[in-house]
C-alpha cells in the first residue's frame, strides 16, 4: 500500500509538471517582450528579422513550438540558451548545486535557530526572557529576507568587513572541483580551508534566508510545545522527576514536531524561491541569479528550463515532506 | 612518523575551517598587489563577441577587449588606432578595401595569428547564418585575397563606416583554426583571443578571472591578474569598494560617488561618455503637430534636471550628436524657453486649461534617475498644456515596441555610440526603414538616404550636420543629455576614463 501511494504521488507529480510546462510555455509567449527584438541590428531588414526569428524557432505556430520543445524535454534536450549560447540542461546542472547548498544550509540553520528559540522560549515561559525572545522572533519575522541581506552587507561587509560580500568563493584562488557541490566536495575531500572560505561566502546569504523562516518555525513550534507542556503525559513525566529540558526536548517535542516539519517543508519551497533576490544581492552564481538574467534577456528556453526545475524541486520537496511526516506518524503511513 | 590522533585531526580540520572562514579581509586601505579586482555592473553571458545579444551590449565590451583584439583599435578619446590591422583604406574609386595585418602576434594557445584569421573572421561576420547582429555592414565586402600581410577585398556596396565598425560592436578577430576545431560550444567553454588577458576561470553570474598575456603585442599589462566580479546590484558594488573587497567599481549612484570619492583611500573620476538620454517621438501618433513637438522640447529645463537630479553629472544636449562625435554641431541649440513653448502649444490649440493628453513611456532604474527625470519633465510639460501619463516599461518591452513601431507617442531611452559616427546615432535612430527608429517620415528619410553611401567624407559629415539641424528645427526627437560615468577606485590606482564607457583593465595602472 505504501508503494501504491508512492506511485500515485509520482503520477500526480508528472501531471503537475506537465501542467507547469504548458502554463509557463504559453505565458512566456503572450507576455510582453520579444527576445528577437533585443537582438535586431540597426540595419536589419524585415527579411533579416524573419530569418532571425526562424533561427530560434519562433516563427512556428505556438502548438508546434510546444510540441518540439516537449519532445526535446522528454529526450533530455532542454534547448540552447539564446543569451548564453549553451545547452540549457548543462547550465542548470552547473548552477543548481549552488542554490541547493544555499537553500539546504539556510533551512538547517532555520530549523536549528527556530527550534532552539522555541525550546528556549518554552523553558523561559512566563519570565522576562520569554518576552525578549518573542521580541527578537517578531523582528526576524517582520523583516523580509532582502532587507536582512542589505543590512548584513552594511554591517559585516562595510562597517565591520569580516565577511566577503559576493560570489561563492574567493575568485583569486583556483581550486579544481569535480562536481558543482563545492561545499560538500571540499568537506568530503578534507579541504577544510577551502570549505571555510566557501562557508564564509555563504554566511550572509544563509542568514538572510534563514532568519524569517526560523521565526516562523519558532512561533509554530513554541505554540505547540506550550500546549503539549500541559498534557497529562508531560505532567506524569514531571512527577517522575525528569528535568525541565528533558520534558520539553525529550517528551513534548517529539509529539508536536509533525506539523512543524510539514510547515518547514512547505516554507522550504518558498525559501528556494527567495534565493532569487538573495543570489542577486550577493552575486551568488545559482539558478536564481541566472533566472533574473534570463528574464531580462527574454531567454525563453532558459526561463522554461528554470521554471521546470523549480517546479520539479517543489514537487520533490513536498513528496519528501509527506514521506517524512508519515515516518514520524505511523497513522499516516497507509493514507 | 607522526600519526595524528582522531582528536588532533578534528582540531586541525576545525582550525583550517575557521582560518578559511575568518581569512584576512582588508578595508578600503588594503594594499593592491598584482591583482586588480573590479566590481562590474553587468554579467558576462557569453564569450563569443560576434554573435547573440551580448555582442551588441556596449557594457560588456570592456571584457571582450581584454580577451580579444579588434581589427581596428580605439583610444580612450574615441580616436582610432591600429589594432590587429596596422593600416587600412579604400581604393581611390572605393571599389576595393585593403588591410595590412599585424605580424608577430600569437593566439592565447600559442598558435600564430595570420591574415587567414582576418579573412575568416570577416567572412563569418558577413554570413547571415552565423547570427552576427552587424552582418549588414560586414557583408558589404567580399572576395577576399591574401598577399603576404595584405588582405584585399571587393566592395559589394559602399559603407563609409566599415572601418569604424571594426573598432565597434562585433568587430573582433576570432581564431579560425581553434574555433573550427572546438566548435561554438567548445569556444564558449574555453575561449581564446590575442588580447592582453587570457581567460583563466569563469563562473557565470560570479566572476571572470584573467591572467596577463606575457606575449601580448601591445606590451605586458600592468596587472598579472584581473578579476571581474559580476555585482549587478548597485548597493553591493558600493559595499564592495567601500569594504576594500574590490579595487574599482563603476556605475554607482551619483550620491554614493560623491560620498566615496572623498573617503580616505579612495578616489574617483566622472567623465562624459558616448551614451545619451533621449525621448523618442512616434511619428504615427499625437505628436505630428510640429508646434507641439517643439513646445515639448523648449519646455524642458535640461540644465535644472542635470543639476538637481543628477548632481551636475550630465551634459545637456540638443542633438543626438554628443560633443565628441564626428558630426557634432555646437551651433544647433534648442533653448529652454517655457514662454515660447506655451505660445507654440496655443498655436496648436492647447493650453493648461485645455491640455493635450498623451503618454510617455520610460524605464525605471535602468539609467540613473530615469523615472525621476521623466517625472520632472512631465511636470514642466503640464505648465504649457501637455498632460503626459507616465507608463513604466522594461527594456525588453521597449525593444519589442520599437521594432514593431508601437512605442507610445513619447518614449524615453538611451543611445550609445562608441564610434561617434552619425550613422550609428542620428542615422539608426531617425531613418524610417531602420527597425530602431520611431520617427518615420519621408522628409527626414530623403535627407538621410543619400548619406549612407556618400563617398566624400567631408560632404558626408556636413550632410549629417544638416540632418541634425533639420531634426532640431522640426522637433522630430528630443535629445536630453549626455551621460557621465562615475568610477571609484583605490587611490593607489591611476585610471584613464574611456569616453566609450568601456572600463578596460588596460586603462588602469598603479599610481606613482
Amino acid at each position: 500500500m505504501i508503494a501504491t501511494g508512492l506511485l500515485r504521488r509520482l503520477g500526480m507529480a508528472a501531471a503537475t509538471l506537465f501542467g507547469v510546462a504548458v502554463v509557463v510555455f504559453v505565458l512566456l509567449r503572450v507576455a510582453p517582450g520579444d527576445p528577437i527584438a533585443m537582438m535586431i541590428s540597426p540595419g536589419a531588414s524585415p527579411q533579416d528579422i524573419a530569418e532571425l526569428r526562424a533561427r530560434y524557432g519562433l516563427d512556428l505556430p505556438l502548438f508546434s513550438q510546444f510540441g518540439i520543445w516537449l519532445a526535446g524535454i522528454l529526450r533530455g534536450d532542454f534547448g540552447t540558451s539564446i543569451s548564453l549560447h549553451r545547452d540549457v540542461l548543462g547550465l542548470l546542472a552547473e548552477r543548481l548545486p549552488a542554490t541547493l547548498e544555499l537553500a539546504i544550509a539556510a533551512c538547517l540553520v532555520a530549523v536549528a535557530v527556530g527550534g532552539g528559540a522555541a525550546i528556549a522560549g518554552t523553558l523561559m515561559r512566563r519570565r522576562l526572557g520569554e518576552a525578549a525572545l518573542d521580541g527578537a522572533i517578531g523582528l526576524m519575522l517582520a523583516v523580509p529576507d532582502f532587507i536582512w541581506a542589505l543590512a548584513f552587507v552594511l554591517i559585516f561587509g562595510v562597517l565591520w568587513p569580516v565577511l566577503p560580500l559576493s560570489g561563492r568563493m574567493d575568485p583569486s584562488v583556483s581550486v579544481p572541483f569535480v562536481t558543482h557541490f563545492y561545499l560538500l566536495e571540499s568537506l568530503i575531500t578534507f579541504r577544510f580551508a577551502i570549505a571555510g572560505d566557501i562557508i564564509a561566502h555563504m554566511v550572509m546569504p544563509i542568514m538572510a534566508l534563514a532568519l524569517p523562516l526560523a521565526a516562523i518555525i519558532s512561533r509554530i513550534l513554541k505554540s505547540a510545545l506550550s500546549e503539549a507542556m500541559v498534557q497529562d503525559y508531560v505532567l506524569i513525566a514531571r512527577v517522575k522527576g525528569l528535568s525541565e529540558i528533558w520534558l520539553v526536548a525529550g517528551e513534548a517535542l517529539r509529539n508536536v514536531i509533525g506539523p512543524t516539519l510539514a510547515l518547514t517543508g512547505v516554507q522550504f519551497t518558498f525559501l528556494i524561491g527567495g534565493t532569487v533576490i538573495i543570489e542577486r544581492i550577493f552575486a551568488y552564481p545559482g539558478i536564481g541569479n541566472m533566472g533574473i538574467e534570463a528574464v531580462i534577456n527574454r531567454d525563453l528556453p532558459l526561463i522554461q528550463g528554470l521554471v521546470l526545475v523549480f517546479g520539479a524541486l517543489f514537487i520533490l520537496v513536498n513528496l519528501a515532506i509527506d514521506l517524512a511526516v508519515a515516518a514520524f506518524n505511523p497513522r499516516l503511513r497507509h493514507g | 612518523m607522526f600519526m595524528p590522533t582522531r582528536r588532533q585531526s578534528l582540531a586541525l580540520g576545525a582550525g583550517s575551517l575557521i582560518a578559511g572562514l575568518i581569512g584576512p579581509r582588508g578595508g578600503a586601505n588594503a594594499a593592491i598587489g598584482d591583482t586588480l579586482t573590479i566590481a562590474y555592473n553587468v554579467n558576462l553571458p557569453a564569450f563569443d563577441p560576434t554573435v547573440g545579444p551580448s555582442a551588441v551590449n556596449p557594457t560588456i565590451q570592456a571584457i571582450y577587449r581584454s580577451v580579444f583584439d579588434q581589427y581596428v583599435g580605439q583610444k580612450p578619446n574615441l580616436a582610432f588606432e591600429p589594432g590587429l590591422l596596422t593600416a587600412w583604406g579604400w581604393s581611390d574609386d572605393k571599389s576595393k578595401v585593403w588591410m595590412d595585418v599585424r605580424e608577430g602576434v600569437t593566439w592565447h594557445d600559442g598558435s600564430p595569428f595570420t591574415p587567414d584569421d582576418i579573412v575568416w573572421s570577416l567572412q563569418r561576420a558577413g554570413d547571415p547564418k552565423t547570427g552576427n547582429p552587424i552582418q549588414f555592414t560586414w557583408s558589404t565586402i567580399g572576395n577576399f585575397k591574401v598577399d603576404g600581410k595584405r588582405v584585399t577585398a571587393d566592395v559589394k556596396s559602399f559603407d563609409p563606416t566599415l572601418f569604424e565598425w571594426m573598432a565597434f560592436l562585433t568587430g573582433y578577430v576570432m581564431p579560425k583554426a581553434y574555433y573550427e576545431k572546438v566548435g561554438a560550444e567548445g569556444f564558449e567553454k574555453k575561449p581564446i583571443g590575442t588580447g592582453p588577458y587570457v581567460v583563466d576561470e569563469y563562473q557565470g553570474n560570479a566572476f571572470l578571472r584573467l591572467k596577463a598575456n606575457p606575449k601580448y603585442w601591445g606590451g605586458k599589462p600592468a596587472f598579472n591578474t584581473v578579476v571581474f566580479k559580476f555585482v549587478t546590484d548597485a548597493t553591493s558594488r558600493v559595499a564592495e569598494i567601500e569594504s576594500g573587497s574590490s579595487d574599482l567599481t563603476l556605475e554607482i549612484p551619483y550620491e554614493e560617488y560623491d560620498r566615496l570619492r572623498v573617503k580616505k583611500g579612495l578616489a574617483g573620476v566622472a567623465t562624459p561618455i558616448s551614451d545619451i538620454g533621449m525621448i523618442f517621438i512616434n511619428s504615427d501618433a499625437k505628436m505630428l503637430d510640429k508646434n507641439v513637438r517643439l513646445a515639448a522640447h523648449h519646455a524642458i529645463d535640461k540644465q535644472a534636471i542635470v543639476k538637481q537630479l543628477l548632481r551636475g553629472y550630465g551634459v545637456p544636449i540638443d542633438t543626438l550628436e554628443a560633443p565628441e562625435y564626428a558630426a557634432f554641431d555646437p551651433s544647433i541649440k534648442v533653448g529652454h524657453d517655457p514662454e515660447k513653448a506655451a505660445k507654440l502649444m496655443q498655436a496648436a490649440g492647447y493650453s493648461p486649461q485645455k491640455p493635450l493628453k498623451t503618454t510617455i513611456q520610460t524605464t525605471r532604474g535602468f539609467k540613473p534617475k530615469d523615472y525621476e527625470m521623466i517625472q520632472a519633465i512631465v511636470g514642466m510639460w503640464r505648465k504649457i498644456g501637455l498632460e503626459a501619463e507616465i507608463e513604466v516599461y522594461e527594456i525588453a518591452k521597449h525593444f519589442e515596441l520599437r521594432t514593431t513601431h508601437k512605442l507610445a507617442p513619447l518614449a524615453f531611452y538611451n543611445w550609445g555610440n562608441a564610434i561617434g559616427d552619425p550613422t550609428t546615432s542620428t542615422g539608426f535612430a531617425m531613418f524610417g526603414p531602420s527597425p530602431h527608429s520611431s520617427w518615420k517620415t519621408a522628409d527626414v528619410d530623403a535627407l538621410i538616404g543619400p548619406l549612407w553611401a556618400e563617398k566624400d567624407e567631408a560632404k558626408r559629415i556636413a550632410g549629417w550636420k544638416a540632418v541634425s539641424k533639420y531634426i532640431a528645427e522640426e522637433g522630430d526627437v528630443i535629445p536630453l543629455l549626455q551621460y557621465v560615468q562615475p568610477i571609484v577606485y583605490k587611490s593607489e590606482l591611476k585610471v584613464v576614463p574611456n569616453v566609450s564607457g568601456a572600463m578596460q583593465p588596460t586603462l588602469v595602472s598603479k599610481a606613482g
